[in-house]
């Protein structure tokens, strides 16, 4: 039976990880290869790593930095960060990344999912989706610091689906940093309209609320706060889904 | 020498750390004449069936291959695409032929049922009970897999397989005398992946 994935999500400014704060407030936490390195000694499924800044500072994310990720990891690796163009994940993939993450170009310019996953087949193409919550079951897609109004977030993601992407990531901007608890409806809409694996991220406070998200049919959960800044670690997340009969590896 | 064959349709690199990370030689080839004095092959492939068929027929790869696997009996090791190639024919994209080593096809894995998610994407566990590539692996070991096609075996004769399930029994390793086909990723499977890489090197 096909695991639920726990995925470490490692946020860069283009230098050191950092996380964020519902996509504002920042804390630095030192060398991505450090703390990817750590990850891959703790055997953890996959890890999905984003240059949060390269977007807007108009520049691809660091490829030397994706390679020494790289080296010694055994696991799938997925990159995302101002990819536009079909030679950006050319070269990502060559420094080893296996999935890449398209975001903002993906909303100017959709048409680009549909060549990239021709090019590199659908299993290689993550789009990634910043979600915001207006209020409570009224959802807004999120880009660059901004509500993306011309996009109705469920019809954009059935888009991208459509379009090629063999993957969606999740990241819940309200929930963003604040350990304050998942929003499960959110992931269950999502993974039920459509049938390629949906990872999401945003909110997690506790093992428990990876139970709660993989008790959908998301294929995984995306967590970051509570591994850099509590005692949990993807180990003991993994034990609480067992005991909860999920099926994690 | 181990000879990893570059087909140029998908990056191959996790491929080659895994091997190097191993400590073994090895050589990457893009031309089917320096397949000469391989001792071990390695086919990986990411991608699509069709593309990387139409690199192995147009590059002259198949006669080379045909050579060193069928007559001279060379251990040959096939990775996801690679070890799709390995069936009769293909259905992904317009369809294609592959090298008939193994009496399959390969066909889209949902054909059955519409609510799968493909592709069968994520950490899943192979019944390796007994196969010599996978000593020192416990049985029911997760792998890596990324797929959204498999192979269909037509006879079982002569062969060894080990499958996952995945809706339905997905072939998640093959084996006919030399010839070993692993539809899950051995390099992106952490520990396990690469007891099962250092066995095809060091046992076969």
């Amino acid at each position: 039976m096909l695991r639920k994935r726990i995925i470490p999500i490692v946020l860069l400014d283009g230098f050191s990880v950092l996380k964020t704060i519902n996509f504002k407030e920042r804390r630095n936490l030192g060398s991505p290869i450090t703390v990817t390195r750590t990850y891959n000694t703790r055997n953890v499924d996959e890890l999905v790593l984003l240059d949060i800044d390269a977007s807007k500072q108009k520049r691809a994310i660091d490829k030397f930095t994706i390679a020494e990720i790289a080296q010694d990891c055994f696991m799938p690796l997925t990159v995302g960060g101002g990819i536009k163009s079909i030679k950006d994940i050319q070269d990502l993939l060559a420094k080893g990344a296996d999935k890449v993450a398209v975001n903002s170009y993906a909303i100017q310019n959709p048409l680009f999912i549909k060549e990239a996953s021709d090019v590199f087949g659908a299993q290689c193409i993550v789009v990634s989706v910043d979600v915001v919550e207006l209020e409570l079951g009224v959802y807004a897609v999120f880009n660059n610091g901004h509500i993306v109004s011309k996009l109705d977030l469920f019809e954009w993601i059935l888009k991208v689906v459509e379009l090629g992407a063999g993957e969606l990531l999740i990241n819940n901007v309200t929930r963003d940093g604040n350990m304050k608890g998942v929003n499960v409806a959110l992931a269950k809409k999502i993974s039920n309209i459509v049938n390629v694996p949906v990872i999401y991220a945003g909110g997690v406070s506790c093992p428990e609320d990876a139970v709660r998200i993989c008790e959908t049919n998301a294929s995984g959960v995306g967590i970051s706060s509570i591994f850099h800044f509590t005692e949990h670690t993807p180990e003991s997340c993994k034990l609480v889904m067992k005991r909860a009969g999920l099926s994690v590896r | 020498m181990l000879k990893i064959v570059d087909l140029q349709v998908g990056n191959i690199g996790s491929v080659i750390r895994a091997v190097k990370h191993l400590g073994a030689e090895y050589e990457l080839i893009t031309l089917p004449e320096q397949l000469e004095g391989a001792t071990k092959i390695i086919l990986p492939g990411v991608g699509n069936f069709t593309a990387a068929s139409v690199k192995l027929y147009a590059s002259g790869f198949v006669e080379a291959l045909n050579k060193h696997v069928l007559d001279i009996k060379i251990p040959v090791l096939g990775i996801c695409v690679g070890m799709q190639l390995l069936a009769n024919e293909g259905f992904e994209g317009n369809g294609a032929k592959g090298l008939g080593y193994i009496d399959a096809v390969v066909k889209r894995i949902n054909s059955f049922d519409e609510t799968l998610i493909v592709p069968h994407m994520g950490w899943n566990d192979v019944s390796t009970k007994n196969l010599s590539l996978f000593q020192g692996i416990e049985d029911k070991s997760c792998f890596y897999f990324v797929h959204s096609y498999a192979m269909k075996i037509l006879s079982q004769e002569e062969l060894d397989i080990a499958y996952t399930d995945y809706g339905e029994d997905v072939v998640a390793y093959v084996r006919k005398n030399n010839i070993h086909g692993a539809q899950f990723h051995p390099e992106k499977s952490q520990a396990v992946g690469l007891q099962f890489l250092r066995n095809f090197i060091e046992l076969c």
